[in-house]
């Protein structure tokens, strides 16, 4: 039941992009068709999961039984980045086809700040390694989720007329305040859930 | 003299990373929720734009180019993380108020995109200066768009209360009010470069 709570949380209430501003370049960069916005999610739920394991392994039984926890932003850091280019590599050697729906979006991940918020995040709220992966997963959904929206609402905003210098960036900014109003409309859930499974 | 003062106006200006680029939005969206947090957040890039734009326009010619992105992140993190402990041991109130952005500054694009534009081409003086234009032109859009959110969401600006605190907007101090006030920020901003 905790793992549907942390499931449940991660997705909709405390979504990483619409309240807690994470990765939110890609949000505003790549969300002007749903094609190349899911091909990013797709990408980042990857990445993302892979990344949150090894860097939780590396917490645990590299910094800090040795007291190097002080190194954690630098080891994590080139570990993503390592890895990102590592499943690019490997990606281009065992699926092409999957390489060419994600290839593109690989590179960019590397500075996406939700991958390394929730590396940290992890180690922050103290989960155990199963928590975490279902942390990472869920948050992952999250962003592929609000990604999908709203790359929806542009693809429909792109027909109308926007006034000249609220076109672009403006008005998409204006979409996502008016997309994260409606997720606020989550906010309570979870704790409702935890007195529904009686987690208090 | 003179092209000091451009590399200076130019950041703050002409390529604002915030209003003008887009870069960074990261934090610019998330530790604007006051004015004070959001000029910390802005110093403390500052800092760590400066000291980056320096040491990797001094080691540019030491580093192969094939390994020089990872090269200019090990530099970048490691000031990140030395910026993060003087935080911790000198004001753990904006520590707690910043929190997880803090070592977040390591892939805030600016930092890297500065490194790359400007520090791998120049030498240390004008690294320093367009560390110090952009810097500032970052850390006063920061404390822009908290004052904006402070003033319509608490009725203050830097705590000081200028209304009543019941005229607050409570919804410009949560999420969807950083969208907002930054999306009519910058279409105010446009508006104003079109002239």
């Amino acid at each position: 039941m905790e793992y549907v709570l942390i499931f449940i949380t991660a997705i909709f209430v405390n979504n990483i992009v619409l309240s807690q501003f994470l990765g939110i370049c890609p949000f505003l960069g790549v969300s002007k068709k749903v094609s190349t916005a899911s091909g990013m999610g797709l990408a980042v739920t990857f990445v993302l999961t892979l990344a949150t394991i090894v860097t939780y392994l590396i917490q645990k039984f590299v910094l800090d039984p040795n007291g190097l926890a002080y190194l954690q932003t630098i080891a994590f850091i080139l570990v993503i980045a390592a890895l990102v280019q590592m499943v690019e590599i490997i990606l281009k050697k065992v699926s092409p086809s999957l390489y060419q729906a994600l290839g593109v979006f690989l590179p960019l991940i590397t500075t996406n700040c939700c991958i390394l918020g929730v590396a940290i995040l992890v180690i922050q709220k103290d989960y155990n390694l199963l928590q975490g992966v279902v942390y990472a997963v869920s948050t992952a959904l999250g962003f592929f989720l609000a990604m999908v929206i709203f790359a929806g609402l542009r693809e429909q905003l792109a027909m109308t007329k926007v006034p000249k210098a609220m076109n672009g960036m403006p008005i998409a900014l204006i979409t996502a305040a008016l997309l994260s109003m409606a997720f606020m409309g989550f906010s309570g859930v979870d704790g409702g859930l935890k007195i529904l499974f009686g987690l208090d | 003299m003179n092209k000091y003062l451009k590399n200076f106006k130019n950041g703050v200006i002409d390529e604002n990373p915030t209003f003008v680029l887009l870069l960074g939005m990261c934090p610019t969206l998330g530790t604007t929720s006051s004015a004070f947090n959001g000029l910390s957040m802005g110093l403390a890039t500052t800092a760590v734009l400066i000291l980056s734009n320096f040491l990797i326009s001094l080691i540019k010619n030491l580093v192969p180019d094939m390994v020089r992105i990872p090269s200019y992140i090990v530099v970048i993190a490691s000031l990140v993380t030395i910026l993060q402990m003087v935080i911790k041991a000198y004001a753990p109130e904006v520590d707690k108020s910043l929190g997880l952005f803090i070592p977040l500054i390591v892939v805030n694009c600016i930092i890297l995109g500065r490194a790359e534009a400007f520090a791998a081409k120049n030498g240390p003086v004008e690294s320093i200066f367009d560390g110090i234009g952009i810097g500032i032109g970052f850390s006063l859009a920061l404390t822009l768009l908290g004052a904006v959110r402070e003033f319509l969401g608490a009725g203050a600006i830097f705590g000081i209360t200028l209304q009543g605190e019941n005229y607050g907007m409570l919804l410009f101090v949560l999420a969807p009010g950083a969208f907002l006030a930054l999306g009519y920020l910058i279409a105010i901003v446009n508006k104003l470069r079109s002239k």
